[in-house]
């Protein structure tokens, strides 16, 4: 999994140090910092982030839609040995839609309104490779069987406002999927979507990852997508990613304040219904100006055990609390664990 | 008509139909949307009514035309034992008084223009009801019970972050002191962290106030959460209706079941051992619903007679109301066993969320905590089939 620094052993995409800041007429919104990552090929991370976390704007780094005249990024992106960030525009648009693909949240104002879905789909064939239109249209219908649409022949022919919301994500799924992507980034890719089409998408991007082998990376804000779906999680606050760790050990061993936070917060339909949820005070910090120290420190509500104002002067590090477990927090590993337990304790009705 | 003692709004048979008009140099009306066809339920003091369905199930119009804000076709509307839907616009002002609206759009439900003060405000000068001490002080004393600073009257919406907007559309909602509020999504837009604070506010103002919600959502796990009893909508209509713990633990309609068990659990180990009723296709045309049971073209449990006979609402177990021909308590075999890792575990079935067996007893009902108990019974399928005009 993750490691800052050290060395790894090649994997598909690493992240290191990325910084994307966007001058504003406010003042510099610095939407992503030091945020450094990596996966595995053919495995699945999910960022977790709320708004303003710098999730989405983690994902468009990668795909290389930042753009550079109005922003400022640095830091190294590398794909399969392929560095991104210093990459000429011509080659990021042959990787884009070629080896890496994105899904977006909402189908609707991401297909063309004007075009049937069908030539929206051989367009982006042929952005990448050279066919006649009768293969290329053969390609897409296959495509558009393969994820699920029923009458693919009939619906090819389709403008997008005559499909459902979850057919509209279907072909946005099978335009992302048309030249066999190699990292698939799907942002948010269900929550336009009801719960039961979003039990549907899900699981086909499951087992379009199973035939496929692609690596997929799932930004979400939901916790319970997450369980479902990713191998790693990735929690990101206010810019940076502030904990890192396998599934099952995120959700069994939390140690950020923050990750606690946000379990502690979400009403769960497993447990036993408790009068009241524990939300985390205050509001997430803007962009613009950061506090000094721990970015979590002002809803933090352990922040006082932190002796000589840590939490508001310094700020943490990202390290490895276990292995493949890395945390952003100045608290002492012990004190983090212990207060984990409190809480998860709590959480799952005392005793 | 009068309501029980204890209830605060009473719907029998609300119908709300749109017209489809056609496209041309005189247009007609060439159909109707059904959005929502005979809807009936109850919502009794203090109590919150959970209304649950996906988009398209009509549950927003619901919310819309209790308030009147949009006119129903047809059917009763009782609030606080007063019909009002043959009321005029200007006639329903004394009833806006005791029912008021949260909005799900924290950024579009707050005039930009409109300071805080003028806005939660808005309230008494629109009903022209000068509250003691003055707008200033009332208003003021209304920020602070919502968590918002009241030295931040003079602001303006937009130098307050969706959370806090969301607290200044409940101040407004509350300034006139409702009995009921109906809550239309009013937490989906915010974040997790946020979301919490929220439901935690609109529960204390409730025991405050004793308040009603109407509380419509389309979070199961948020649902559950904030509400006594819970109604299941699909498609205009009514599927399923009970105490929370009985439509969470025990539920009897095939598409309560596939609900619950598409909603992703935020535990890895249950959740990656869970099986989902898979629902085919997506929701029908409500121009053109099918026949007999609108749920019939994906459910799993469809058989002809689905497809011939409007299956009613009826009281299967005492509160507990169930339009379905074949209500289900265990999940047949072959249903929703795509994984199935639960099976081993003993008190978790296939849904993963109701316990073995799933079979509900009356004993079972008798011991729900006694604020599940609903405090007043909706009308019976009998009784609303004799008032429907």
């Amino acid at each position: 999994m993750t490691t800052s620094g050290g060395p790894t052993e090649n994997p598909f995409l690493e992240i290191k140090d990325l910084a994307v800041a966007f001058p504003t007429e406010d003042g510099l919104v610095r939407a992503v910092e030091g945020v450094s990552l990596s996966i595995e090929r053919g495995r699945t991370l999910a960022i977790v982030g709320e708004s303003g976390s710098g999730k989405s704007v983690t994902a468009q780094a990668i795909m290389g839609l930042i753009d550079r005249k109005s922003a400022k990024m640095t830091g190294e992106i590398w794909l399969d040995g392929q560095e991104l960030v210093g990459m000429p525009a011509d080659e990021l648009q042959a990787l884009r839609g070629g080896k890496v693909a994105m899904i977006f949240q909402d189908p609707m104002s991401s297909l063309h309104p004007f075009y049937r879905v069908g030539s929206q789909i051989t367009e982006a064939i042929n952005a990448h490779r050279k066919m006649g239109a009768k293969a290329a249209r053969a390609i897409a219908l296959d495509m558009l069987r393969r994820v699920g649409i029923p009458a693919a022949d009939r619906r090819i022919d389709d403008y997008p406002h005559q499909l459902s919301g979850g057919m509209r994500q279907r072909v946005m799924i099978a335009m992302a999927l048309i030249n066999a992507p190699e990292l698939l980034i799907a942002d948010e890719p269900t929550t336009a979507l009801d719960v039961t089409v979003q039990a549907q998408i899900l699981e086909l991007i499951a087992s379009l990852q199973g035939e496929f082998g692609i690596t997929v990376i799932m930004i979400t804000h939901d916790l319970g997508i997450v369980a479902d779906v990713a191998d790693e999680v990735a929690v990101m606050y206010g810019g940076r990613i502030v904990e890192v760790a396998p599934t099952g050990v995120l959700y069994a061993q939390p140690e950020m304040p923050y990750t606690l936070g946000l379990l502690s917060s979400i009403p769960r339909m497993d447990r036993e219904l408790s009068e009241r949820l524990e939300p985390i005070p205050g509001n997430p910090p803007s962009p613009i100006s950061l506090p000094p120290g721990c970015v979590f420190q002002p809803r933090c509500t352990y922040s006082d055990r932190v002796a000589a104002g840590a939490c508001l002067n310094v700020r943490p590090e990202l390290l490895e609390t276990s292995a493949g477990h890395l945390v952003r927090c100045h608290l002492p590993a012990e004190e983090r664990r212990q207060i984990s337990r409190d809480v998860l304790n709590v959480l799952a009705g005392g005793s | 008509m009068t309501t029980e003692a204890g209830e605060i709004l009473r719907v029998s048979d609300l119908r709300t139909y749109f017209p489809v008009r056609s496209h041309g140099l005189i247009p007609h009306v060439v159909g109707q949307v059904k959005a929502v066809d005979g809807v009936s339920f109850t919502v009794g003091s203090a109590e919150t009514l959970g209304l649950v369905g996906e988009s398209g199930s009509g549950k927003t119009t619901v919310a819309r035309s209790v308030l009147m804000l949009v006119r129903p076709t047809g059917g009763e509307i009782v609030i606080d034992g007063q019909e009002i839907t043959h009321l005029s616009s200007k006639a329903l002002m004394p009833m806006r008084r005791k029912a008021q609206m949260i909005f799900q759009d924290p950024y579009n439900a707050l005039n930009p223009r409109h300071t805080v003060g003028g806005i939660i405000g808005a309230p008494y000068r629109i009903q022209g009801i000068q509250p003691p001490g003055g707008v200033r002080t009332a208003v003021q004393a209304l920020m602070e019970r919502v968590g918002l600073n009241p030295e931040h009257y003079n602001r303006y919406p937009n130098e307050f972050s969706g959370g806090q907007r969301q607290r200044i559309g409940i101040a407004r909602a509350i300034a006139l002191r409702p009995k009921l509020i109906v809550c239309d999504e009013p937490v989906s837009a915010l974040d997790v962290s946020i979301q919490a604070q929220i439901i935690n506010l609109l529960r204390d103002l409730q025991h405050e106030f004793g308040l009603s919600y109407l509380f419509v959502a389309h979070d199961l796990a948020v649902v559950r959460q904030i509400s006594h009893r819970v109604a299941v909508m699909y498609l205009g209509h009514l599927m399923e209706m009970a105490p929370r713990n009985t439509i969470y633990a025990a539920p009897l309609h095939p598409y309560t079941h596939s609900l619950l068990s598409a909603v992703p659990i935020p535990d890895p180990v249950l959740q990656k051992g869970r099986s989902r009723i898979m629902l085919e296709g997506d929701l029908p045309s409500p121009i053109n619903p099918p026949s007999g049971c609108v749920f019939r073209t994906r459910c799993f449990q469809a058989q002809e007679r689905c497809s011939v006979e409007v299956p009613p609402l009826v009281e299967l177990e005492p509160g507990h109301y169930v339009a379905c021909h074949f209500p289900v308590a265990t999940l047949p075999a072959g249903v929703g066993i795509a994984r199935d890792v639960l099976e081993t575990e003993p008190g978790v079935s296939a849904s993963g969320l109701q316990p073995a067996g799933g079979q509900v007893s009356s004993a079972q009902l008798d011991s729900l905590p006694a604020d599940d108990r609903p405090d007043s019974t909706p009308l019976r399928p009998q009784e609303r089939v004799r008032r429907s005009r």
